[in-house]
C-alpha cells in the first residue's frame, strides 16, 4: 500500500506508529490522500464487479445468471458504490494530496478530522457490501432509493440508509477541512484569483457539499423514521407523499452530479495548460463559470422528475434553467480548446485522458441538453438513453479525469514515472471499450428499452450483446491500470522533480517551500520570522 | 502549532453550524412543499372539488362504477353498501361506505383512494369524501361515510366500467 516514499514526518509526534497503525493513526494529508485513492480504487473494482454482473445478465435476452431481485440489488449497489464509494472519495483523495501542495499549506487544516473522515468510509463500504448477505438481500429500489420501494424492503435497506449517513458525514467533514484549508492556509501572496483551477473547483465543490449533503442526511433520516418509527413523511398510507421524497432527494442529487464533475473540470484545467505549454485561457471566466454552474445546479433538480405530474409552468422553468447550464459549461469547453490552440502540444497519457474527457464529456453534455427538453425527456425517462447520458458524463467525464490526474501526479506522489507505453494502451482501450459499451445504449434507449430490468425484448438483443462485450473489455482494461500503477510505484524510473516541463503550479515548483514549512524547528520560530522564510522560499521558486 | 489554528477553529464552527442548518432545511422542505402545493393549487387532496355548472348529464350512456374497499393492518371491516352502481355520466351521485371496528380496542386509520382506469382521475369530481381523514373507532363502533361525486360527461366513450377503490391503513392504536 505504500505509495508514498517521500513521507516527510510530521514532526508533532515523537513516537511514530509503525506497521498498520502507521496508516490507521496517520494525520499526514499525503498518507490520507493515498488511502482515499486506494479505497476508491477498491470500491471501483467492487462496483465494477457488479457492473459485470449486470452486463453478463443483459448479454442475452431471458434470465440466465441473476434472479430479478438480485439483479435489482446489483444495479442499486452499483450506482451507490460508484457514486459514493469510488468517484467522490477519489476526488477527496486528489484534494488531500494536491490542495495543500498547490496553495503552499503544510497540511490540511484539521489533520485529525481528516483521519476520521477517511476511516468512516471503510465502515460504510462494508455495510453496503455485507447487506448482500442479510435476509432479504441488499437494497433493490435503485440508487435513488425512491419510496415506496425504499420504505418497504428488508434489513438491507436500513444498512444502506446507515451507510449513506456515514458517507454523508465523511463528505461533510472532508468538505469543511478543504474549505478551511483553502481559505485560511494559503501561502502569502497566493490570492484567491491566483489559485490553481483545481483548487478553485474544489473550493466550490466543497461549498456544494456542505450545502446539500446535510439535506441528503435529512432525507435518509426521514426514510429511516418512516421505516422504523412510524412517521409518515413519504408513506402515502399515513398521509405522506412519495413525490416529496423525489423533490428533496434531487435537491441534493443534482448538485451532487456537479460535485462529481467540478473537480474533474479542475483536473483537466491543470493538465491541458501543462501539455499545451500555455497558460490556461480565460482563467477568471473559468472561475466564474464554475461558480455559476454550482449556483445553477441548485435550481434545476426537478428535471429528474418531469413525469411525476407537475404543472407545465414548472416543467418549463426547470427545462430553461437546465439548458442555461450549457452556457457556462460551453465557456469551459471553449477555454480548454482555446488553451490548446497554437500551443506546443504533446500527448502524454494525462493529456490523452483530458482530450478524451473533453470529447466524450461534450457528447454527454449534448445528450443532457436533449434530456432537458420536456417532451423528449418524457419519452426517454427511465430508458437506456438516460443511462448512456450519465455514463458519458460520469465515466468518460469524472472517471477519465481521475485517471488523467493519477497519471499526471503519480510522478509527484511516488517519485517514479509510470510506463508511458502501457499508459497509452490503457487510454486507447478505455476509449474503445467505453464507447462500445455506452454509445449503443443511446440507440437502445431511443428504441424504448427500460433501465433496471433484467430481461428485454428480442429486438434489443444485438445492441445489448455489443454493449456487454464493451463492458467486459472496459472492466478488464482497469486491471491493466492497476498493473501500471503498481509497476510505477515498485519499479518505475526515477522521476525528475519536475517531470512535465509545462507544469507551473506550486506542487512542481515549490518543493523547497513545502519542505521548509514541514521542518519541525520552524514551528518554534516566531510568526514574523516564519513569514520571512516563506517569502524567501517563494522568491526562490520564481 | 500554526498561528492559523484559531481562525481555523472559528471557520470549523461556522461551517458546522451551516451544515446543521442545512440538515434542518431538509426537514423544513416538508412543510414548505405542502404550503407551496396548497398555494399553487397542486396536488390538493383535501380540498373538495367544486361542482361545475356546465356539466351536462349524458343520458344516452350508462357507465358501471365498481366500489372497492380494502383494509391493511387494521382489525376493521370495511365495505361499500352497494358493490357497484350504474349511472349516467354527469349525474351527481352519493354512495355509502361502512367501517366497523371488530376489536376491543380503540384504533385509528385513514383511507387512501385509488382509481382505475388511470384517466378517471381527470374526470372524477368529488364533493365529499372521507379519504385522507383520520377516523377513530371505539371498540365495536360502526360508522357510515358518504362519498359524493360526479363523473364528467366528457369522459371518453370507450370507458364503460371504472373502479373507485379505498384502502384503510392503520394510524396506530389510540391510547
Amino acid at each position: 500500500m505504500a505509495v508514498v516514499q517521500d513521507v516527510h514526518g510530521h514532526g508533532h509526534d515523537d513516537h511514530h506508529p509503525t506497521g498498520i497503525m502507521r496508516w490507521v493513526c496517520t494525520t499526514n494529508h499525503k498518507d490520507i490522500g493515498t488511502m482515499y485513492l486506494w479505497f476508491s480504487f477498491a470500491m471501483f473494482l467492487v462496483g465494477g464487479f457488479l457492473a459485470m454482473g449486470i452486463r453478463a445478465e443483459l448479454f442475452m435476452p431471458g434470465i440466465q445468471i441473476l434472479e430479478p431481485e438480485l439483479f435489482n440489488s446489483f444495479t442499486t449497489l452499483h450506482g451507490l458504490i460508484m457514486v459514493f464509494g469510488a468517484i467522490m472519495p477519489a476526488f477527496v483523495g486528489l484534494a488531500n494530496w494536491q490542495v495543500p501542495m498547490m496553495i503552499g499549506a503544510p497540511d490540511m487544516a484539521f489533520a485529525r478530522m481528516n483521519n476520521w473522515s477517511f476511516w468512516i468510509l471503510p465502515v460504510a463500504a462494508s455495510l453496503l457490501v455485507s447487506s448482500f448477505f442479510v435476509p432479504g438481500g441488499a437494497a433493490a429500489g435503485g440508487w435513488t432509493f425512491y419510496p415506496p420501494l425504499s420504505t418497504q424492503g428488508g434489513m438491507g435497506v436500513d444498512m444502506m440508509i446507515f451507510a449513506v449517513h456515514l458517507l454523508g458525514a465523511s463528505s461533510i467533514m472532508g468538505a469543511i477541512n478543504i474549505i478551511t484549508t483553502i481559505l485560511n492556509m494559503r501561502a502569502p501572496g497566493m490570492t484567491l484569483m491566483k489559485m490553481p483551477m483545481f483548487v478553485w473547483t474544489w473550493l466550490i465543490t466543497a461549498y456544494l457539499l456542505v450545502l446539500v449533503m446535510p439535506v441528503l442526511a435529512g432525507t435518509v433520516t426521514m426514510l429511516l423514521t418512516d421505516r422504523n418509527f412510524g412517521t409518515s413523511f413519504f408513506n402515502a398510507a399515513g398521509g405522506g407523499d412519495p413525490i416529496l421524497f423525489q423533490h428533496i432527494f434531487w435537491f441534493f442529487g443534482h448538485p451532487e452530479v456537479y460535485i462529481m464533475i467540478l473537480p474533474a473540470f479542475g483536473v483537466v484545467s491543470e493538465i491541458i495548460p501543462t501539455f499545451s505549454r500555455k497558460p490556461l485561457f480565460g482563467y477568471s471566466s473559468m472561475v466564474y463559470a464554475t461558480a455559476s454552474i454550482a449556483i445553477l445546479s441548485c435550481v434545476v433538480w426537478a428535471h429528474h422528475m418531469f413525469t411525476v405530474g407537475m404543472p407545465t409552468v414548472g416543467q418549463l422553468f426547470f427545462m430553461y434553467a437546465t439548458m442555461l447550464i450549457a452556457v457556462p459549461t460551453g465557456v469551459k469547453v471553449f477555454n480548454w480548446t482555446a488553451t490548446m490552440w497554437r500551443g506546443s502540444m504533446t500527448f502524454e497519457v494525462p493529456m490523452l485522458f483530458s482530450i478524451g474527457f473533453i470529447f466524450l464529456f461534450v457528447i454527454g453534455g449534448f445528450s443532457g441538453v436533449v434530456c432537458a427538453i420536456v417532451p423528449i425527456d418524457i419519452q426517454v425517462q427511465e430508458t437506456y438513453y438516460v443511462i448512456a447520458h450519465f455514463h458519458y458524463v460520469l465515466v468518460s467525464g469524472a472517471l477519465f479525469a481521475i485517471f488523467g490526474a493519477v497519471y499526471y501526479w503519480l510522478p509527484k506522489w511516488s517519485g517514479r514515472m509510470y510506463d508511458e507505453k502501457l499508459g497509452k494502451w490503457h487510454f486507447w482501450l478505455c476509449m474503445f471499450f467505453f464507447n462500445l459499451t455506452f454509445f449503443v445504449q443511446h440507440f437502445l434507449g431511443l428504441a424504448g428499452m427500460p433501465r433496471r430490468v433484467p430481461d428485454y425484448a428480442l429486438q434489443f438483443a444485438d445492441f445489448n450483446m455489443v454493449s456487454s462485450i464493451g463492458g467486459f473489455g472496459f472492466g478488464l482494461t482497469q486491471l491493466l491500470f492497476l498493473y501500471i500503477v503498481i509497476k510505477c510505484i515498485r519499479s518505475g524510473e526515477k522521476a525528475a522533480s519536475k517531470p512535465w516541463d509545462g507544469g507551473t503550479t506550486l506542487e512542481w515548483t515549490l518543493l523547497l517551500l513545502h519542505h521548509i514549512i514541514a521542518l519541525k524547528h520552524l514551528q518554534s520560530l516566531s510568526n514574523s520570522v516564519r513569514e520571512v522564510w516563506i517569502h524567501r522560499a517563494i522568491k526562490l521558486k520564481k | 502549532m500554526y498561528n492559523v489554528s484559531k481562525i481555523n477553529i472559528a471557520m470549523l464552527r461556522k461551517l458546522l453550524i451551516f451544515s446543521v442548518v442545512m440538515f434542518a432545511f431538509g426537514y423544513a422542505l416538508v412543510p414548505f412543499y405542502e404550503k407551496f402545493c396548497e398555494v399553487a393549487g397542486i396536488n390538493n387532496l383535501l380540498k373538495p372539488d367544486v361542482a361545475d355548472k356546465d356539466i351536462k348529464v349524458d343520458t344516452t350512456r350508462l357507465v358501471m362504477i365498481q366500489l372497492d374497499s380494502n383494509v391493511r393492518g387494521l382489525p376493521w371491516q370495511f365495505k361499500a353498501l352497494q358493490p357497484n352502481i350504474k349511472i349516467h355520466p354527469g349525474e351527481s351521485i352519493e354512495v355509502m361506505y361502512e367501517i366497523r371496528n371488530n376489536s376491543d380496542q380503540e384504533t385509528s386509520g385513514q383511507a387512501i383512494p385509488s382509481y382505475s382506469p388511470r384517466v378517471l382521475e381527470k374526470y372524477l369530481k368529488k364533493f365529499e369524501c372521507f379519504c385522507f381523514t383520520k377516523q377513530v373507532l371505539k371498540p365495536g363502533e360502526i360508522r357510515q361515510m358518504p362519498v359524493k361525486f360526479v363523473i364528467d360527461s366528457q369522459i371518453p366513450a370507450d370507458i364503460t366500467t371504472m373502479t373507485i377503490s379505498y384502502t384503510f391503513f392503520s394510524l396506530g392504536a389510540v391510547n
